[in-house]
C-alpha cells in the first residue's frame, strides 16, 4: 500500500512539475496569481456596488487604444501595457460621467459607447495582415508570452492598487454602503468614486495580457461572487475572493496545459466552477440545515429587498 | 458648546476627545440656533419640492415633519444635512452652512439599505467615525470604544459582531442611531425611524429619542404618524412643500392645518375627529384618527 502511495505520489508531484519546467509556464502562473488577487480585491466592491456591466464595458472600450498601440509600435508587446493603462483610465472616467449625466438611461449609455468603441479596435486591427492571431490574444489573453518586463509592470501596478484599497478602505467602504453618510461626513464622494473608476481601470489593464477583454469582467466578479456566498464579512470576502483567484489562476493553467484548451478560457472557466460548486454547496446546506431566519421574528431581515 | 457627550450615559467613562479641535464643526457659534432655514427653495426636474421654507430649531427640540407622501419630508432632511444644496435660500448650522459640519447624523429610511451588505453592526457604527478617524487610517482602540459605547447606549451591544441582515426592523433603527451617536451628532435627522415598526419596536425608538433630548441632542424625525408626532414631539411640522403649520402639536394638529396638509386624502369624521388616509404606510394600519 505505501509503495502504491508513494507512487501515486510521484506521478501527482511530476504531474505537477511538468508543465512547471517551462520559464513561460511559471511566468504565466505568476502573473494569473497576481492578477488573481487584484482582479478579486477590487471585484468585491465592483460586485456590492452592482458594477459588473461596468467593468465588461470598461475592458472592452479599451481595444482601440491598445489596436493604436499595436500599429504604431508595430506589433511590440511591452508598450502596450502603457497603451490599454492610458485607454482604461480615460475610459473609466469618461463612463462615470456618462453614467451621471441623466439624458439616456445609463445601461444604454453604457451600451452604445462600448460596442461602438469595441467595433473601432476590431476595425483598427483588421488593416494588419496577420488581425486573427492578434485580435484572439487581445480578446481572449496570451498569459504564456508574459515576459519578465510584464511581470514587474503587473506587480508594481496590481501593487498599487491593493496599497490604496488598503489605506482607503473605510472610505470605500462606506461610499459602497451609505452615499448619503459618506456626504455628511464629508467625505469627498465624487473623488473617491472616480478614484475607485481609476483603480478598476489599473486592474484592467494589468488583467489585459492574463484573460484578455472579453473575459475579462469573470476575472473581476466571478471569485467576488463565488466569496460572497460563503461569507458575510467583507475582509473575509476579499481574502476569500483573492484566494479563489489565484487557484482558479493555477488551476486554469494547469487545465490548458494538459488539455490543450486556451489559457484564459480554462481559467474562467475555472474560476466559474468554483462559484457553481460554491452556490451548490450553500444550496445544500440550506437543505440539510433550517434556516435561522424561519425561527426569527422579522422574516424581512436577510432577503434581498427587506422593506417594501 | 459641551454638544453630544456620552458622559451621563456612561458614568465619566467617556473617552477624552481632544482631537475634536481637528474638525470642522469646532467653528459652531454658541449664539446661533441649532438649525437656520430661511427662504429655502428647491426645485427639482423643474418642479418646487420646497417652496420658501423658513424656520429655526433651538438645542434639545424634537420635532416631527409630519406630510403625505412626497410632501418633500426627505428633501426637507438632506437640504439640512448638506447633501443636497438649496435652489435658492440658506441653511445654517449654527451659523454657518451645513457642507463644513459633520455633527449632522443622517438616518436613512430602512427601505433604501443594502441590507446584505457584508458589515457587521459595529462596521457600520464605526462608518461614523470616518470623519473624526481623517483618511488613510485605521480605527484604534478609542474608536471602539466609542462605538462599543454609542451600541450600550442604545442598548445592542450584544449584537456588535451580526451581520446587519440578521437585525429586526427596531434593532437596525437603533444601529443607525447608534452610528449617529458615534459621529457624534449634535443634529440626527431621521427619515421615517418608525415606519414599518412594531409598536413595542416603535416605543423603544421613542424612548431612546427621549433620551437624545437629555443629551442636548436636538432632533428632526419625518414620520407618517400623526398620533405619534403629537404626543411625543416638542413641535410639529405640517409639510406639503411649503410649511402649511409649525409649532407645538396643540396648535398644529387642527382639522383646518390637516386638510390643507393633506388635501383629497384626508376624510372628516363626526365633529372633530379626522381621517389622514395615508397610501404609503406600509404596516397594514392605514388609518389615524384625531
Amino acid at each position: 500500500m505505501t509503495a502504491t502511495t508513494m507512487g501515486t505520489m510521484t506521478t501527482l508531484i511530476s504531474f505537477l512539475q511538468e508543465p512547471l519546467q517551462y520559464e513561460f509556464m511559471q511566468r504565466g502562473m505568476i502573473s494569473a496569481v497576481l492578477v488573481g488577487i487584484v482582479c478579486a480585491v477590487v471585484g468585491t466592491y465592483m460586485v456590492l456596488r452592482g458594477m459588473a456591466f461596468f467593468g465588461d464595458a470598461l475592458a472592452h472600450t479599451i481595444l482601440p487604444g491598445v489596436a493604436l498601440g499595436y500599429l504604431v509600435t508595430g506589433g511590440a508587446r511591452e508598450p502596450l501595457f502603457w497603451w490599454a493603462l492610458g485607454t482604461a483610465i480615460v475610459a473609466s472616467l469618461g463612463i462615470g460621467a456618462i453614467s451621471k449625466s441623466a439624458q439616456i438611461k445609463e445601461d444604454t449609455a453604457i451600451g452604445i459607447i462600448f460596442a461602438g468603441m469595441f467595433a473601432l479596435g476590431i476595425a483598427l486591427i483588421s488593416t494588419v495582415r496577420s488581425y486573427a492571431v492578434d485580435l484572439s490574444h487581445f480578446l481572449f489573453g496570451d498569459v504564456l508570452s508574459v515576459s519578465v518586463q510584464n511581470l514587474w509592470l503587473i506587480l508594481i501596478f496590481g501593487g498599487i492598487v491593493l496599497v490604496v484599497v488598503f489605506m482607503l478602505y473605510k472610505e470605500f467602504t462606506t461610499i459602497s454602503f451609505d452615499p448619503v453618510l459618506a456626504a455628511t461626513l464629508r467625505l469627498p464622494v465624487d473623488l473617491l468614486n472616480n478614484l475607485l473608476l481609476v483603480l478598476i481601470a489599473v486592474t484592467v489593464a494589468v488583467s489585459l495580457q492574463t484573460v484578455g477583454v472579453a473575459l475579462m469582467v469573470a476575472m473581476l466578479v466571478t471569485p467576488a461572487a463565488t466569496a460572497y456566498l460563503l461569507t458575510d464579512r467583507l475582509p473575509r470576502m476579499m481574502l476569500l475572493a483573492a484566494i479563489f483567484a489565484s487557484l482558479s489562476g493555477v488551476v486554469g493553467l494547469y487545465l490548458s496545459y494538459y488539455l490543450s484548451i486556451a489559457s484564459g478560457a480554462a481559467i474562467v472557466l475555472t474560476a466559474t466552477g468554483f462559484f457553481m460548486a460554491a452556490l451548490g454547496w450553500k444550496r445544500v446546506r440550506r437543505w440539510l440545515t433550517p434556516s435561522p431566519r424561519s425561527l426569527s421574528s422579522t422574516p424581512s431581515s436577510g432577503s434581498r429587498h427587506p422593506l417594501p | 458648546m459641551a454638544g453630544w457627550g456620552l458622559s451621563p450615559v456612561l458614568g465619566g467613562k467617556t473617552p477624552p476627545l481632544q482631537d475634536k479641535k481637528m474638525y470642522p464643526n469646532t467653528q459652531h457659534r454658541p449664539d446661533q440656533p441649532v438649525l437656520d432655514v430661511s427662504h429655502l427653495t428647491y426645485r427639482y426636474n423643474g418642479r418646487e419640492a420646497l417652496e420658501n421654507i423658513t424656520f429655526h430649531l433651538h438645542e434639545s427640540e424634537r420635532v416631527a415633519i409630519v406630510g403625505p407622501n412626497g410632501a418633500g419630508k426627505s428633501t426637507l432632511l438632506k437640504v439640512v444635512a448638506g447633501v443636497l444644496q438649496p435652489t435658492s435660500g440658506e441653511v445654517n448650522i449654527y451659523g454657518s452652512h451645513p457642507d463644513k459640519h459633520v455633527c449632522i447624523g443622517y438616518i436613512p429610511q430602512r427601505s433604501q439599505v443594502d441590507w446584505n451588505f457584508p458589515v457587521t453592526v459595529a462596521d457600520v457604527v464605526m462608518m461614523g467615525r470616518s470623519a473624526r478617524l481623517g483618511p488613510f487610517s485605521w480605527p484604534r482602540k478609542k474608536d471602539w470604544e466609542f462605538v462599543q459605547h454609542a451600541l450600550e447606549t442604545v442598548e445592542i451591544a450584544d449584537l456588535a459582531s451580526r451581520q446587519i441582515g440578521q437585525l429586526s426592523g427596531g434593532q437596525q433603527q437603533r444601529m443607525f442611531i447608534a452610528r449617529a451617536l458615534a459621529q457624534e451628532s449634535e443634529l440626527m435627522l431621521m427619515d421615517e425611524p418608525l415606519t414599518g415598526l412594531d409598536a413595542p419596536s416603535q416605543e423603544g425608538i421613542l424612548n431612546l429619542l427621549d433620551r437624545l433630548k437629555q443629551e442636548r441632542v436636538t432632533a428632526m424625525v419625518a414620520t407618517h404618524d400623526l398620533d405619534q408626532a403629537a404626543i411625543h414631539f416638542d413641535r410639529v411640522m405640517l409639510l406639503n412643500h411649503r410649511i402649511i403649520s409649525f409649532g407645538e402639536p396643540r396648535y398644529v394638529m387642527h382639522t383646518n392645518n390637516l386638510v390643507r396638509a393633506y388635501g383629497g386624502r384626508l376624510k372628516q369624521l363626526d365633529g372633530e375627529q379626522v381621517l389622514a388616509v395615508d397610501d404609503c404606510y406600509d404596516d397594514g394600519d392605514h388609518d389615524h384618527t384625531h
